[in-house]
């Protein structure tokens, strides 16, 4: 029986596989597939959050920038690949065609080091931020302020980099994918499946890592950082690693976003963008396992849905999503079913084990 | 000095916009712990009510003066109507609190975009705002100088209310022990919705001044929330005087900034030496010793 349960989220994971690379493929249309694509992108942004904010309690409200890191690595690499060697991508030649390609933009015309960059990029912007704000006990709010903060400059900072980086209108009009050709029906098939492998290695790896003794240690720094401290251990360098593992899932959302979507604007990674991350994973469940990719999938639906045939209303529901899942529900949909499970087992007498996703956040 | 002076006028006029757009917020979260995201929306509903006022009103001259306290009171029941209905609930959580009040933002950002157009609304700024000071030669447009006197009017109207009323007085025994402060006989109840009250319509008084100087819209609030929060957070939470350091020199840095390079790297600049400071002062410029672990 507790092999059967802690098996279960396992099995969890290999149905959400099947369904998602089997069944999906099977029965949905190529707009469906492309849409979906685009959700397991959100979603896997979103199971980082899930890590750094559920598990770990530190409240990171600017995602975006990661997923915007990974996002315009890749972006740039494609808009290299369709110009062609040698060649300026096509938004540079309509404002100067004799201009030189600007230094940061040559790297990207390597495959391997496009690849690199996106996992590497974040990795380095969280680590210096984290390192800076966790060493010096920045936390809560503040840390939330601060990453916030972070997302708004960059959103700016592209928007206003126009001859460099396509500035509002962002980076798209994209044809080949690493050789292959984009508007291939296969091809995109492939793309999607590629992302929606990713987001079961995703939810693979946050699994093992909430079984492992880091895990452990991550829900311990949320719920009694200074006891951990005095414990000996540093909760710096625990929030930081999980800090960064989310930054680099972010980012490997936002690279497999942008084939799928076919466009990158500054509006995709800037603050409100950060916020509708933080929407699903707060409306699935942030410290369980599935919650966040389901919420992030369900949100990412009805931004595209709703939010294109009905734009005044979705803003409202999203508002009301946040102030009675926050207000009623803060552990979010998930916590459903674990008091649906603890009321069956308390009727079956049998006392079951505290899980960390009942935990109330309080402090 | 030719170079410095424009940038730096023009900076300390920033500074005290940030400063009006923050010092509710030093109240609402330094003194209460609570982070409001919708201040920004307060401050939205602000600039909002001087564009009423002057479609009653068609004098601008008479119109920004009556603005002031109409959008302290109208901001103020705004937040008050917040936190009866969803901060209360929450004290005990307050990056819960941050959450729910991002929802509440984004009612309002909505609703505003439904009631007034969506490319804003123009604020005519009175008469006697017309024109400049010759300040060593350059011409110091005197709305600026007006955001600077409004700013400062209201830190002082601010900081000498809560040190010299009786009422100041309960709003710091309640900060500094809530407990004790019950038991000696303040309400802390009504304690904290008068204080949400001031502190929601001093972002009220900070939409009329903003409405003078940037746009009217409905999207203005989001831009004035994260300067104002990453000023409260440089400042020290709790205290005023950091605050006000803080604000003139978060302005001042952004103007220099943008002078010298773009505006957008100035917010990106002003970003990392918010970061850089707390390095050095990781609890911001000024801060109350509580008893907690930090």
């Amino acid at each position: 029986m507790t092999k059967f349960t802690t098996r279960l989220p396992l099995i969890g994971i290999g149905v959400f596989a099947v369904l998602l690379l089997v069944v999906a493929p099977a029965v949905l249309s190529e707009h469906w597939i492309s849409n979906l694509g685009k959700y397991c992108c959100l979603a896997i942004a979103a199971v980082g959050i899930g890590l750094a904010w559920g598990r770990g309690g530190m409240l990171v409200m600017g995602q975006g920038v990661f997923f915007g890191l990974g996002a315009y690595a890749m972006a740039m690499h494609l808009t290299l690949e369709t110009a062609g060697p040698g060649a300026l991508p096509g938004f540079m030649i309509l404002y100067d065609p004799l201009a030189p390609l600007p230094a940061f933009w040559e790297p990207f015309r390597s495959e391997v080091f496009t690849l690199v960059a996106i996992v590497l990029l974040p990795v380095i912007v969280s680590a210096i931020l984290g390192y800076a704000l966790f060493k010096r006990r920045v936390k809560g709010a503040y840390f939330a302020i601060l990453t916030q903060a972070l997302a708004v400059a960059l959103a700016v900072l592209i928007s206003s980099t126009i001859r460099e980086t396509g500035g509002d209108t962002g980076l798209s009009n994209f044809k080949y994918f690493f050789g292959y050709v984009l508007n291939d029906e296969a091809n995109k098939l492939m793309v999607y499946l590629i992302a929606a492998a990713l987001l079961v290695v995703c939810l693979l790896a946050v699994w093992q890592f909430n079984r492992s003794r880091f895990g452990e240690l991550l829900v311990a720094t949320r719920d009694a950082e200074e006891r951990v401290r005095f414990l000996g251990y540093d909760p710096a360098n625990i929030k930081l690693f999980a800090f960064v593992v989310a930054a680099v899932m972010a980012s490997i959302g936002g690279a497999m976003f942008v084939p799928i979507v076919g466009i990158i604007t500054p509006q995709e990674i800037g603050a409100s963008a950060s916020i509708l991350m933080i929407a699903g994973v707060a409306l699935g469940g942030r410290a369980s396992l599935f919650g966040p990719a389901l919420g992030a999938m369900a949100i990412g639906w009805g931004q595209s849905s709703l939010g294109s045939s009905w734009p005044e209303g979705w803003i409202y529901i999203l508002g009301l999503i946040f102030i009675f899942v926050i207000l009623f529900l803060p552990m979010g949909l998930s916590s459903l079913f674990d008091r649906a499970k603890g009321l069956i087992r308390r009727s079956s007498d049998e006392p079951g084990p505290a899980t960390p996703e009942l935990r109330e956040v309080v402090k | 000095m030719d170079e410095l002076l424009p940038p730096l006028l023009n900076g300390t006029a920033l500074g005290a916009l940030l400063l009006l757009a923050a010092l509710g917020l030093t109240l609402t979260f330094g003194q209460m712990g609570v982070i409001n995201m919708a201040h920004g929306e307060f401050i939205m509903a602000g600039a909002f009510v001087a564009y009423v006022t002057q479609q009653v009103i068609p004098s601008s001259d008479l119109s920004i003066p009556l603005a002031l306290p109409l959008a302290f009171v109208v901001a103020g029941f705004l937040g008050l109507l917040l936190e009866v209905t969803i901060i209360q609930w929450m004290y005990r959580r307050p990056l819960d609190t941050l959450l729910a009040t991002v929802g509440v933002a984004l009612i309002l950002q909505q609703a505003a975009l439904q009631i007034f157009p969506a490319q804003g609304v123009p604020v005519e700024k009175p008469s006697w705002l017309d024109g400049q000071i010759d300040v060593l030669g350059y011409e110091w447009p005197l709305r600026q100088v007006f955001t600077i006197v409004l700013a400062a009017a209201c830190v002082a109207a601010l900081a000498a209310w809560l040190k010299y009323s009786s009422f100041g007085r309960r709003i710091r025994a309640t900060v500094q022990n809530r407990d004790l402060a019950e038991t000696s006989g303040v309400a802390t109840r009504s304690v904290d919705r008068i204080t949400f009250f001031v502190g929601s319509g001093l972002a009220g008084v900070a939409g009329v001044a903003a409405s003078l100087i940037g746009g009217t819209n409905s999207q203005m609030g989001v831009q004035y929330i994260i300067p104002a929060f990453l000023v409260v957070v440089a400042g020290g939470i709790g205290q005023i005087a950091g605050t006000v350091i803080a604000a003139l020199a978060v302005g001042i840095a952004m103007t220099f900034f943008a002078y010298w390079t773009s505006g957008s790297l100035a917010q990106v600049l002003a970003f990392v030496l918010v970061v850089i400071f707390l390095q050095i002062r990781p609890q911001g410029l000024f801060t109350v010793r509580t008893r907690g672990l930090a």
